[in-house]
């Protein structure tokens, strides 16, 4: 069985950046990532972008084809295509099972890097599960990966990507009908006391207010403070439903894209019985940490989103972080020098962060959903029937999996994880961190038996 | 409606394997190079690709990411496969699924699927 020093999961801006520099630092590197190319979802195809694609997607998604290169010039193993699905201490390694689609194998790795990013929140409205509806992340993949658009499309909910989103459909040439932003009308006020201190990343307000000048220039309807937002539609989405002060409107579509900001993806590092902390600002659980990255489990690291919402460059600093201070871990003379100048440029590029948390707080309603919303979709459990299991005495999410067998469909919570803490907290009158998380146990994401017959150790 | 900025490339001189092209339900559905399953079926127009086991409802993919499981199909014989995490080969063969296909499991979360 092949050892390495460092075992990389996931292969986006963090997982690149970390493997490039740990072999840079002679470390020996492997990189596990379940996408077929290297990238994550923010650089999702970047090794295939045509200049035309590049030109659709902009400068900040462009940079991503340097560290893709950077990463496959590194001399890291690199396993596309993989799924880690188990890990185990033994003899002060950890042992790696993984599933590569052509069976399972063993690796063993002294230290885990977890660089699997963030996932979506759900946004549970009535109609979500509807065909033709979709996370802004999806339509934004069809774009990169697949040079796909959508045509008469609104894109609803709240953040950053939302905006990013209508700005790279309208330089496809192909516009959204709408941007419905959901939530209260005075974002922008609520957000303005953090200005000041956003003023140090100024480059991300000013690419904010590019987004909005191509949103007004293209003639794209904006709306904002919209409330009682639902997606009409019988087999599938036709129109999007909501309100602004008393003011009902309609829109009609054919698709829909949701969006209410990022979380730390907490699969693998709740596998790994990793303990996390809720972080009310950015209204999520995340990974406990010591100052160079490293989780409550000894040996186990966490850079990216995955430690914490923070954006592709600062995933990109926390990775080299990592990195180095694994290799002074591992006796290289000297790989610590550079980490202080490395934290001063982490600490500017935070610098945008409460403000933007501030300016896009999830909505009240996708929090504490209406009765007959679906929240689970796996198993199509609705938010009433949450609120009256946790009445009859489910005091968390893993109550819940007994009562009503929501979180346990085949996307094991990954979903609805979020939304069933946040219905959970309110119902009960509790805090997210009293509430709870869903337990996640191995095997990371169901595998077929073949995949275990034959484990492989190499 | 879905669709792609640019044309799907149409196979090459010495055709056959060239297209990559796939069977859908007794449809040809062709596809690009680099799309997934759950991708190119959506760009093709396919608006549904499963239906719920608990109310038999129409889904059809989510993320795109392989977070959500909605994109669940049955891929060359195989139920229970992410097409978004699926890359096309010519000549698969696709459909929908519909309701719980039984997934042979070695365990799954807390308690099983
Ligand atoms: S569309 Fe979400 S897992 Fe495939």
């Amino acid at each position: 069985m092949k050892q390495y020093q460092l075992a990389v999961i996931g292969a986006g801006p963090a997982g690149m950046a970390a493997a490039t520099e740990a072999s840079r630092q002679g470390l020996s590197v492997i990189v596990l990532d379940e996408q077929a190319q290297p990238g994550g979802q923010i650089y999702r195809a970047i090794e295939q972008a045509s200049p035309q694609r590049l030109a659709v997607l902009g400068a900040d998604y462009a940079k991503g084809s340097a560290l893709a290169a950077g990463f496959r010039a590194s001399g890291a193993d690199y396993l596309p295509s993989t799924l880690l699905w188990n890990a185990e201490r033994k003899d002060g390694h950890f042992l790696l099972d993984l599933s590569t689609g052509a069976g399972s194998r063993r690796i063993s790795a002294s230290r885990l890097l977890v660089a699997t990013g963030a996932v979506e929140r759900p946004v549970p409205v009535p109609g979500w599960t509807l065909p033709g509806v979709t996370t802004a992340g999806a339509l934004q993949i069809l774009l990169k990966a697949h040079g796909g658009v959508a045509q008469s499309a609104v894109l609803a909910g709240a953040g950053p990507l939302l905006l990013l989103l209508a700005q790279q459909m309208i330089a496809a040439g192909v516009a959204p009908r709408a941007v419905v932003e959901i939530g209260p009308a005075n974002r922008l006020r609520r957000a303005l006391p953090f200005l000041p201190r956003a003023l140090a990343g100024w480059r991300y307000l000013v690419k904010g207010a590019g987004m909005l000048r191509a949103l007004r220039q293209a003639g794209v309807a904006w709306y904002q403070g919209a409330s009682g937002f639902w997606i009409e539609g019988s087999g599938e989405a036709t129109a999007v439903h909501f309100e602004i002060a008393g003011e009902a409107h309609r829109i009609e579509c054919s698709q829909v894209a949701l969006h209410m900001g990022v979380v730390p993806n907490p699969q693998l590092t709740r596998m790994l019985r990793c303990e996390h902390d809720w972080h009310p600002t950015q209204q999520a659980f995340v990974p406990r940490t010591d100052v160079f990255f490293e989780t409550s489990e000894a040996g186990v690291f966490v850079a990216g989103d995955g430690a914490g919402i923070g954006g592709a460059a600062s995933a990109v600093l926390r990775g080299q972080l990592v990195a180095l201070r694994i290799a002074a871990l591992e006796g290289v003379r000297g790989a610590e020098a550079r980490i202080p100048a490395i934290r001063r440029r982490l600490k500017r590029d935070a610098a945008v962060r409460p403000f933007l948390e501030a300016l896009y707080a999830p909505a009240e309603e996708v929090l504490n959903p209406t009765d007959t919303t679906l929240v689970c979709r796996c198993e199509e459990v609705t938010a009433g029937a949450i609120r009256q299991a946790v009445a009859g005495g489910a005091p968390g999410p893993n109550q819940l999996k007994a009562f009503l067998r929501c979180g346990m469909g085949p996307c094991q919570g990954r979903t609805c994880g979020p939304a069933v803490t946040a219905l959970v907290a309110r119902t009960r009158g509790v805090s997210e961190a009293e509430a709870g998380y869903f337990r996640v146990r191995p095997p990371l994401k169901p595998l077929p038996l073949s995949e275990l017959a034959d484990i492989a150790e190499d | 409606m879905l669709k792609r900025l640019e044309p799907v490339p149409a196979g090459g001189a010495d055709k056959e394997d060239e297209g990559l092209e796939f069977d859908f339900e007794g449809t040809r559905i062709s596809a690009a190079p680099g799309d997934t399953v759950a991708a190119a079926l959506m760009l093709a127009g396919i608006r549904t690709t499963r239906s719920t086991p608990a109310s038999g409802a129409s889904r059809a993919p989510y993320c795109l990411m392989g977070s959500c499981f909605e994109c669940l199909m049955e891929i060359d014989g195989v139920p229970n496969r992410q097409a978004c995490m699926v890359a096309v080969r010519p000549g698969m063969v696709v459909r929908r699924q519909a309701g719980a296909a039984r997934l042979a499991l070695t365990g799954g979360p807390e308690g099983g699927l």
